[in-house]
């Protein structure tokens, strides 16, 4: 989802566009591995293909049809890094030639899109991607960085003081849900395809060990640690914390909790609000993650 | 006796995964000449031009302006052979004609001025003068083989390779292209099928069959040798 | 087609035309965040800032109706937005919504409309965004109709084939995809031929860098100063 200009609170855009721009500029020195030049071409001819691709429709079956976002698919192909530079070219793309999403926001929605949506739907191909779950590390990746890209843009809507009726929220999530699903189903079904043609295309992760495992379990752990300080040391962290998780049993507490007495106090710190709305979404989907692995690799080895 | 420009002796490929492309290729480019490469698809015409830049590397030898193909020599032989790939869309990469006639330029090291000229020059040489600030997406397909032609002329080879240039052209674009060609000086491949356009403009053909060269000629005998005069006969009715 | 009408637009010829790509960037980033932070006398600040770049679009001799109507392209997603907050009880921010996001996309539109898309780059590059990226948007936008060319046969020879079985579909969907990604990439990997044949040695060699003149930097001082100006101005005296 692009956010266009004009729908963040100053306080979101700017520090966003701040944070924006290390992330960006770390991103695209790993995708350009030295000073080499030479992969320019193929991953603009490859933004250029995911924009296509969104011409291609796919029946959903009940008389709608879906298309392909790319964020993941493009990870699984070009590698996350490179990814996310691609993901970021459409960005700019898209909001300077096509006016869709706006240039104040570009840095949300490169973080929403290139970076977040990227890394998340790299992570469980990562852990899984080389054993016998490879097909659900590919689904799960398409889903997961829809997910977290379009979860990400409504935080970033909400924190701006966009008030949403539960109804209309829970059925922004519901759609959520379901274009997620849809990505995942359409970059299996492509990845399969890809496959026949010529199997080099897809990476080859590392075989999921113990230490991958350990590793992100520690970075989960941190980021959870980090996410539950944040939320902790704003007001109604727990809140914000079932906002995310039951919104829709909590949909009711939602209206009643007056959200407007807390912008004040949000206004006066975006940037730790921001900050564990998306931290404690993030470390909710790592530690997902890392619990099906734990089970998965007891499983494996059993 | 001038040193041929082109020496290929015995010129083996094989591809990845294991089909033989170039099964022992013996070529000789005179100064001036304009060669016809013939042969059905999959012969190995393309695969065996590529080697002619060092884009791809087989066993063998190969001479070209008396240097022989080794790392240190690839980019001096790269300006010497000047390449013009089947698909325009992939040869015009930069945003504007200027530009990308101009790549080959800066990336010999002239200054933006003086690439500039001899790019203008280059385009002006193939009529596409005015086109200079056009965006190539928007050039037909005859005026995107001009423009690619440009960019090669502007880097000064001695040797001009053209990979199926009638490709995508109309009769017209076509008449155009041969009318170019004739007029440059440089000696020329040329990659193609079109039996009416090889006969107008090359003095000798080569047919390639199953990766080696298997016969030498001009372009009617070799059509007729090998089989395909039925094409000839179209091209002599004017279809 | 959207993106052929501006690319035809931006190869005009007019005062704004010719200014240096940074001169408008500057004044482009004042309007927006102009824009963005106002929070008050919302209704006049839209009207008198519209008019502010119907005059630049004027000066720029770009079709008036034709860039006003177009940068509603945006309307459909902002209206139910709009909608949102209006049944959540907030109209004013609805209203807010539909009038900044508006005007911002007519200011990138004049932007975009008098700077073709190449020199707009090399100014952003000159301006510390990395010039890798950029460079990746460049090579994006010049293969981009191209592919959705293919694509739109792809589609073509797909919906001709028919099949009324959604699952069967689905799959032939895949596979158009999946071979669009092939020649994709077998493209680039011409296009790299290409680049090694003509001498390409690992970096890219640009023209020339672009030069800022006085007018440039007298264009971007008062272009910057034009909408905080009227802002001041509204919020004064509205």
């Amino acid at each position: 989802m692009h956010i266009p200009d004009g729908f963040l609170a100053t306080p979101v855009w700017a520090t966003l566009d701040v944070a924006a721009a290390p992330a960006l500029a770390y991103t695209v020195r790993r995708a350009q591995r030295g000073f080499d030049e030479a992969r320019i071409p193929l991953l603009g001819v490859m933004g250029a293909f995911v924009f296509a691709a969104q011409m291609i429709n796919f029946p959903v079956g009940i008389g709608t049809t879906g298309h392909l976002v790319g964020g993941a698919l493009l990870a699984f192909t070009l590698g996350p890094a490179a990814a996310g530079v691609v993901m970021a070219a459409i960005v700019a793309i898209q909001a300077l030639v096509f006016q869709d999403g706006g240039i104040l926001a570009l840095g949300p929605n490169i973080i929403n899109m290139a970076i977040l949506g990227v890394l998340a739907g790299y992570l469980p191909f990562h852990l899984w991607g080389a054993g016998k779950w490879r097909r659900m590390a590919i689904f799960a990746g398409g889903v997961v960085s829809v997910l977290v890209s379009a979860i990400c843009a409504l935080a970033e809507l909400l924190v701006s003081g966009v008030r949403m009726p539960a109804a209309v929220l829970g059925i922004s999530l519901v759609l959520f849900v379901v274009s997620a699903l849809l990505e995942g189903a359409i970059t299996l079904a492509v990845v399969t395809a890809l496959e026949t043609i010529q199997p080099g295309f897809i990476r080859k992760p590392a075989a999921a060990r113990s230490l991958a495992l350990g590793a992100v379990s520690v970075v989960a752990v941190l980021l959870a640690a980090v996410g539950v300080l944040f939320a902790s040391t704003a007001p109604d962290g727990i809140e914000r914390l079932g906002q995310q998780t039951g919104i829709a049993a909590h949909a009711r507490a939602l209206l009643s909790t007056p959200l407007g007495n807390y912008q004040a106090a949000f206004l006066q710190s975006p940037w730790l609000s921001k900050a564990a709305a998306g931290l404690a979404g993030l470390a909710l989907i790592y530690t997902a993650c890392l619990i099906i692995g734990r089970l998965v690799a007891r499983r494996g080895s059993a | 006796m001038t040193q041929p420009l082109i020496e290929v002796h015995n010129l083996r490929f094989r591809y990845e995964d294991g089909t033989a492309a170039l099964n022992g290729v013996d070529f000789r480019l005179e100064a001036g000449e304009t060669v016809a490469l013939l042969g059905a698809n999959g012969s190995g015409k393309t695969t065996f031009v590529m080697h002619l830049n060092g884009l791809l590397k087989g066993e063998g030898s190969i001479r070209v302006c008396g240097m022989p193909m080794e790392k240190p020599n690839i980019q001096a032989i790269r300006g010497k052979v000047g390449l013009v790939f089947q698909d325009s869309e992939s040869q015009l990469f930069m945003p504007t004609v200027l530009e990308d006639v101009c790549f080959g330029l800066l990336n010999r090291g002239l200054g933006p001025e003086e690439a500039a000229e001899r790019a203008r020059a280059a385009l002006d040489t193939v009529g596409m003068a005015a086109a200079a600030s056009r965006a190539p997406y928007h050039l037909s397909a005859g005026e995107k083989k001009r423009v690619a032609i440009a960019g090669i002329l502007a880097m000064e080879p001695e040797i001009l390779v053209l990979d199926e240039p009638t490709t995508f052209l109309d009769p017209p674009g076509q008449r155009a292209l041969g009318d170019l060609l004739a007029r440059l000086p440089q000696a020329k491949i040329l990659v193609t099928h079109d039996i009416a356009f090889a006969q107008a403009i090359c003095g000798r053909a080569v047919f390639f069959q199953n990766g080696t060269i298997a016969g030498e000629g001009p372009v009617e005998d070799i059509v007729i040798h090998f089989g395909w005069s039925f094409a000839l006969e179209r091209s002599k009715s004017g279809i | 087609m959207h993106h052929v009408v501006l690319e035809r637009w931006s190869r005009g010829s007019s005062a704004i035309h010719r200014r240096d790509p940074r001169a408008k960037i500057a004044p482009l980033l004042m309007f927006l965040i102009v824009l963005a932070t106002a929070h008050s006398s919302l209704p006049a600040l839209a009207a008198a800032l519209f008019l502010l770049l119907c005059a630049a679009l004027v000066w720029a001799r770009l079709p008036l109706a034709g860039a006003v109507i177009r940068a509603g392209i945006i309307l459909p997603f902002t209206l139910v937005f709009a909608a949102i907050c209006w049944l959540g009880g907030d109209p004013a921010r609805g209203l807010s919504l539909l009038l900044k996001s508006y005007l911002s996309a007519l200011a990138v539109l004049l932007v975009v409309s008098t700077t073709p898309l190449p020199v707009l780059l090399r100014g952003l590059e000159m301006t510390g965004v990395p010039r890798f990226l950029l460079m990746v948007a460049q090579f994006l936008y010049r293969y981009l109709f191209v592919i959705s060319e293919e694509a739109q046969h792809m589609r073509i020879a797909a919906a001709s084939r028919g099949g009324s079985r959604s699952r069967l579909r689905f799959r032939a969907a895949a596979g158009a995809l999946a071979v669009l990604f092939a020649r994709s990439y077998g493209r680039a990997e011409e296009i790299h031929r290409a680049m090694l044949a003509r001498g390409f040695t690992g970096h890219f060699r640009t023209l020339g860098a672009l030069r800022f003149r006085g007018t440039d930097a007298g264009f971007a001082v008062i272009a910057s100063l034009a909408p905080a100006l009227v802002r001041v101005a509204v919020e004064r005296f509205v």
